[in-house]
């Protein structure tokens, strides 16, 4: 069964006023259960709105969205997803370990099953002596791992990703990066994971979707072959560079307009 | 680690309040000896500069020595009675101090009932806030009559209505203000992110009011309840003088004042009154402040 089904999916803002925005047009993907997929794309291609369609954080102006077999709406009730922003939306008046309790909190878990929930999650992300710190406390990279923790909290099925790792430095994201396939290779968990940056999706991913804006659509699909576990060797790798290669052709055909500040090769 | 890195911001915390004490009796001396300096220099009976009568008189009646002020609260309250000032001043301050409390409870209480109703809907918003500003612009002296007749009429299952709470009502209506604006401004001070964050866990609104809303708020929430406090101490003073209502240090300001001919040292007891209530008030709610800030970030407390 695959994880996400998206058939037909339109999203228009405004529709029917002056700055009405197709945000989407007739965007097909299907995911399979277990597969990391990378949305990229220059700004206002729509990565971002298909994501929250997904999350049912917005509802599609036309087409069908299936995630684990149910509306979008009915698998948010369920918690079935978690989710990661750029900011890592840390509570500053809770602890690490409250933090990461928030979902399950609201859930209406009791209090001793809920700690123990974080501590486990906390052992997953490495950073089981920061339970009782304040996320301030913390370097944008603990915190953003705090947020994946977080969000990996309800153990859920379905991880929804929007540029997670955007506002790290070069250094820390690699090293995310890294994390975060030993944290699903664990979990088996499905990922949709947005950025900009072209060698982290190919590093991370199963499949490349590569997106363009005006209307936002998708324009190509890449394959990674990326043979046996992805570590840092696999950044000197072949495949890894000819899926980089192939990513960025797949981009060049993206109409360039002067609002192409969103990609970067990094 | 931990230990290491907050020892030394404790020390440097305390040492800040301490300058901050120092620096406060410092400036009380500066102020008396301003005082002191100006009644021996200035003229008596008031000067003009260019024509214009701006310098204030500086004779006994007008100003009094800071020492004849102060000396004045050993003595009896009036001739022949056996109060000394220093305790009807102080049980006055406490009598007022004790209405304003109420005041501040009942303004701050009514102010954040507003600032959810309007953070919630936002017809409520545009419907409520502009009779918010419009309500601040009504004289207190106005309003105060009508409260007290209101008041006297309202009889709740053989509960009366006691004439304090016409004085604290009338706090409350000024402290209300600032809780109101400032809450509905924390309450809405979440960023999307994190609005979006709650929507993904499926949370109501009213999980989200107190998971986020509420907790956002508190940096927004904590320097209006300063303003509320030190209105509350305005409101309850001006409405004991307004209202005639006996035992406040409104009242005492009042009566002493009708002395200065006589006794000039003696409504200067009183004023301090009302200032030492007013710094009550503001230590209390800088007591709820470092309560509620206690786990924030640092740069949040300035």
């Amino acid at each position: 069964m695959s994880a996400v089904e998206i058939r037909n999916v339109g999203k228009i803002f405004n529709a029917g006023s002056s700055n009405q925005v197709d945000a989407l047009v007739d965007v097909d993907l299907s995911i399979a259960s277990g597969e990391f997929v990378s949305l990229i794309g220059p700004s206002g291609c729509g990565k971002s709105t298909l994501l929250r369609l997904v999350a049912n954080l917005l509802e599609p102006t036309s087409g069908d969205i299936v995630v684990n077999g149910k509306s979008p709406k009915q698998a948010r009730l369920d918690q079935d997803y978690g989710m990661a922003f750029q900011q890592s939306g840390l509570f500053d008046w809770r602890t690490v370990a409250k933090n990461i309790e928030l979902p399950l909190e609201l859930k209406g878990w009791d209090k001793a099953k809920r700690r123990e929930r974080a501590l486990e999650m906390l052992e997953l992300v490495k950073l089981a002596d920061f339970a009782e710190h304040f996320p301030w406390q913390l370097s944008g990279g603990m915190q953003q791992r705090v947020a994946i923790a977080r969000a990996l909290a309800v153990h859920p099925q379905l991880l929804l990703m929007d540029e997670p790792f955007g506002a790290l430095d070069e250094m820390t994201r690699e090293h995310m990066q890294g994390e975060l396939l030993s944290i699903c290779r664990r979990t088996g968990s499905t990922v949709i994971f947005v950025t900009h940056s072209i060698p982290e999706a190919v590093y991370l991913s199963n499949r490349v979707v590569v997106m363009s804006p005006r209307p936002g659509r998708i324009t190509k699909i890449v394959d990674v072959n990326i043979e046996g576990e992805r570590t840092d060797a696999t950044r000197d790798n072949a495949a890894f560079f000819a899926g980089i290669t192939a990513v960025r052709e797949a981009l060049r055909g993206v109409e360039m307009t002067a609002h192409v500040r969103g990609i970067e090769d990094r | 680690m931990t230990a290491t890195v907050t020892v030394p911001q404790r020390n440097s915390a305390l040492k800040r309040r301490l300058r901050r004490v120092v620096l406060f009796v410092a400036s009380l001396l500066l102020v008396a000896v301003l005082w002191e300096v100006y009644k021996a220099i200035g003229p008596a009976d008031g000067g003009k500069i260019f024509g214009w009568k701006l310098l204030p008189r500086s004779n006994d009646n007008a100003m009094p020595h800071i020492w004849e002020m102060l000396s004045r609260y050993a003595d009896p309250e009036l001739r022949g009675s056996s109060r000394e000032i220093w305790r009807v001043v102080l049980a006055g301050a406490w009598f007022s101090f004790r209405l304003a409390l109420a005041g501040f409870v009942i303004g701050t209480t009514l102010g954040l009932l507003l600032a959810i109703l309007m953070a919630r809907f936002k017809v409520a918003e545009r419907g409520i806030l502009p009779y918010l500003v419009v309500s601040q612009t009504v004289p207190l002296i106005a309003l105060a009559p009508l409260v007290v007749s209101w008041g006297g009429k309202l009889e709740i299952f053989g509960w009366e209505w006691p004439r304090w709470l016409s004085a604290s009502v009338l706090g409350g209506f000024l402290a209300f203000f600032p809780v109101a604006v400032g809450g509905l401004r924390g309450l809405t001070s979440p960023p999307a992110a994190s609005v979006e964050l709650m929507n993904s866990y499926a949370a109501s609104w009213t999980q989200t009011l107190f998971k986020l809303r509420f907790p956002s708020a508190v940096p927004f929430i904590v320097p209006a309840l300063k303003l509320a406090a030190s209105s509350a101490v305005i409101g309850v003073v001006v409405a004991e003088i307004s209202t005639g209502l006996k035992g406040g240090i409104g009242r005492l300001i009042i009566e002493y004042a009708r002395e200065a001919t006589s006794d000039p040292a003696k409504v200067f007891t009183a004023v301090f009154g009302a200032a030492l209530l007013g710094l009550a008030m503001s230590g209390f709610v800088t007591l709820a402040d470092i309560f509620m800030m206690r786990n924030r970030p640092k740069e949040a407390t300035t």
